[in-house]
């Protein structure tokens, strides 16, 4: 690996090699190489986020309600409620003053409706044409209230994997908003915060949550098994993906099972809880949508299967390299 | 509800049907080879059926002379744009990718109009890479038309596609043991039903297909019922999607720029008249005259068995690199690049 190629920056197996190769060498904190969505500090989880979606708006949100709900969704799923964010914006020179407070307005209300507040920010300007408009970063901080840790090493056969609604209109969004398939399919994106859902699950025993991004489940799926004693095994019968964006992965050759969300979660719970989970997430707005999709299984350790229509079985394995570059 | 209960019954069925000792089937799309393996339509088949990939995957039939072309045209300065397949795809040095990353300007586009745009919008000397088959030929014979009508001289066309039937052809004599072919939905839309009479005529069934699972076993199902019964024929189980005649007026548009010229084949070889090139008319278009691109032979690719797998003759499984030196992160050959690829399909779905 000699040059950084846009596969790398794609969260799928090129950025994993291009973390262990390059950034391991050199950032080696224990925190740090626990790979997770965010750093289990004592009594507070920590983590930060960059966002350079193209375009910045798209059907659904923009890059600002993206920044928040990312750092906030990272900190949620590790359980934790977030309670402060930083917010970094680069900016191109020339860049309309009303787009920008477009932004701002969509950044103020996503950070009302998450509960973090934002307390301390920095601008940068570049020259024309070194930042593709507008470049943000997140950090948020988080303190954990889930009665139980969630923790993938606490996952255990007979657990139940589900999700809170439909699949891949985060990416699909923000692909047809670019136009470059002369596509008029509207898809909104699900950008949204989830700790007001997520929050409510706190007394049950949830051992892994994690926002399906980039990658889509099929990586979160993956990222949760690997090395594991347990296998994962879903139902594509019982998989929420809209029709819209079923067809345009058709058209497009892309499997749906990689395309982005920016606001789902996937969350494994205990058996003895899955009913009670499932019942506490439908009545929230954000999780009507919600149902079972599958469960930890002792069989095929360390991988991820599926159920398919037809009665037979297939492998899902995460997505390689660039599917869609830019798309948070 | 009901159609999961039609699914799950044509299922049982492809499951439980007695087919013939020894019956190979060969699927010649890498859309079919996709479905397929996503849906485990391969785990369904009776035991006595061998399910094997053919050559229907533009990406991976495109000889590395080809990829090594274009990185040449990169390195001038020119855009080139192309199906976003055709990046990763390593040429004997150097792939798309990575010359981007080097700074050339490689732009991946889903329509040869893109191209067409791009070459309007930025004046620069703009080359859409041109790969596929009867399917894409359409289009980007379309935009060719359009480039001369607009006056954008800056567009040109590197061309390297092919024709279904021709290779369908070279592969029939060369393995007597095809039992019949699953024939791809989309090609076919384009050069209808009646341009697989050869394959009766050689005593070989065909069913074109549609992409849907259902669509998959349905077909399947009426290949397997004609091998036992000795019924050579081409039925069409896609009538939504082609007719017998398929579709004249793209083929009108087709036949307008392009003429048929032999053609090289990964793994095949040289195939006479199953390639396109540009006509007279059209000379002006050909990137290949307008920048004189000279490349060295590319040596042959070490380890990797593509134009085995491309054949027929091996799964990807009997490569000595598949999954090991050759991987979808670090793909030796085009097979492990294309999404349609066998070898990625392999590992992808199992």
């Amino acid at each position: 690996m000699d040059k950084i190629l846009l596969a790398h920056g794609g969260g799928g197996s090129k950025s994993a090699e291009l973390t262990r190769k390059v950034f391991q060498r050199f950032l080696r904190d224990p925190l740090l190489l626990e790979m997770e969505d965010a750093a289990r500090l004592p009594g507070q989880v920590f983590t930060t986020d960059s966002f350079v979606v193209k375009p910045l708006f798209f059907p659904g949100g923009d890059i600002g309600r993206l920044a928040v709900c990312g750092t906030v969704n990272d900190l949620a799923v590790m359980g934790a409620e977030p309670l402060y964010l930083s917010i970094a914006f680069i900016i191109e020179e020339g860049f309309p003053v009303t787009a920008l407070e477009r932004i701002l307005a969509s950044i103020a209300a996503a950070s009302r409706a998450s509960g973090a507040r934002i307390v301390c920010a920095d601008t940068k300007v570049v020259e024309k044409g070194k930042a593709d408009g507008l470049f943000i970063n997140t950090a948020g901080i988080g303190r954990p209230v889930f009665r139980q840790p969630v923790r993938p090493s606490r996952v255990r056969p007979g657990d139940v994997v589900m999700v809170n609604g439909p699949l891949g209109l985060h990416g699909i969004s923000v692909l047809t908003a670019r136009g470059e398939f002369g596509l008029r399919a509207s898809v909104r994106s699900d950008v949204a915060p989830l700790w007001g859902l997520i929050g409510k699950c706190r007394a049950l025993d949830v051992p892994f949550m994690r926002d399906p991004t980039r990658g889509g489940l099929a990586q979160t799926l993956n990222e949760l098994a690997h090395g594991r004693r347990f296998g994962v095994r879903i139902m594509e019968n019982e998989l929420p993906i809209p029709k819209k964006v079923a067809a345009v992965c058709d058209l497009l050759g892309f499997d749906p099972l990689h395309v982005a969300n920016e606001g789902k979660v996937v969350m494994v719970v205990a058996g003895a809880d899955a009913e009670r989970a499932l019942k506490i997430l439908r009545r929230h707005p954000l999780g009507k949508g919600a149902r079972r999709i599958g469960e930890i299984t002792a069989a095929h350790p360390g991988r991820v299967v599926m159920a398919t229509r037809s009665g037979s079985e297939r492998i899902v394995m995460p997505p390689v390299g660039e599917i869609l570059p830019r798309i948070c | 509800m009901a159609e999961k209960n039609r699914l799950a019954a044509l299922a049982d069925r492809l499951r439980h049907f007695p087919a013939r000792p020894l019956t190979k089937v060969m699927e010649v799309c890498g859309t079919h080879t996709v479905a397929i393996r996503r849906a485990g339509i391969q785990h369904l088949l009776p035991e006595t059926v061998k399910l094997v990939s053919g050559p229907g995957c533009p990406v991976c039939v495109t000889p590395d002379h080809f990829i090594d072309e274009a990185v040449s045209l990169a390195r001038r300065g020119v855009i080139v744009t192309s199906f976003g397949d055709m990046l990763r795809v390593p040429g004997s040095r150097s792939s798309l990718e990575e010359e981007r990353a080097a700074g050339s300007d490689i732009r991946a586009v889903y329509s040869p109009l893109d191209a067409l745009e791009i070459a309007a919008a930025s004046g620069r000397e703009t080359v859409f890479l041109a790969v596929g088959f009867e399917t894409t030929a359409p289009a980007i014979a379309a935009a060719g038309m359009m480039a001369l009508e607009r006056k954008i001289a800056n567009f040109s066309l590197l061309t390297a596609l092919r024709l279904v039937p021709p290779a369908l052809q070279a592969l029939m004599s060369e393995d007597a043991r095809l039992s019949g072919f699953l024939l791809p939905g989309h090609v076919s839309a384009i050069i209808g039903r009646q341009a697989y009479g050869f394959l009766a005529a050689r005593r070989l069934p065909g069913v074109i297909s549609g992409f849907g699972a259902e669509d998959i076993i349905t077909s399947l199902l009426h290949l397997l019922e004609m091998i036992n019964k000795d019924i050579y024929k081409i039925v069409n189980t896609y009538p939504r999607g082609v007719r017998d005649r398929g579709n004249a007026r793209s083929r009108a548009v087709l036949a307008q720029v392009f003429e048929p010229a032999d053609a090289e084949w990964r793994g095949l070889g040289l195939i006479p008249s199953s390639g396109l090139r540009l006509r007279p008319a059209y000379a002006a278009l050909d990137a290949r005259r307008r920048f004189a691109i000279r490349v060295d032979g590319a040596p042959a690719r070490k380890g990797c068995r593509c134009g085995d797998v491309l054949r027929g003759l091996i799964d990807p499984p009997a490569c000595p690199a598949f999954n090991k030196a050759c991987r979808p992160d670090r793909p030796l050959g085009p097979c492990m690049v294309s999404s349609e690829g066998s070898c990625s399909a392999w590992v992808t779905y199992g």
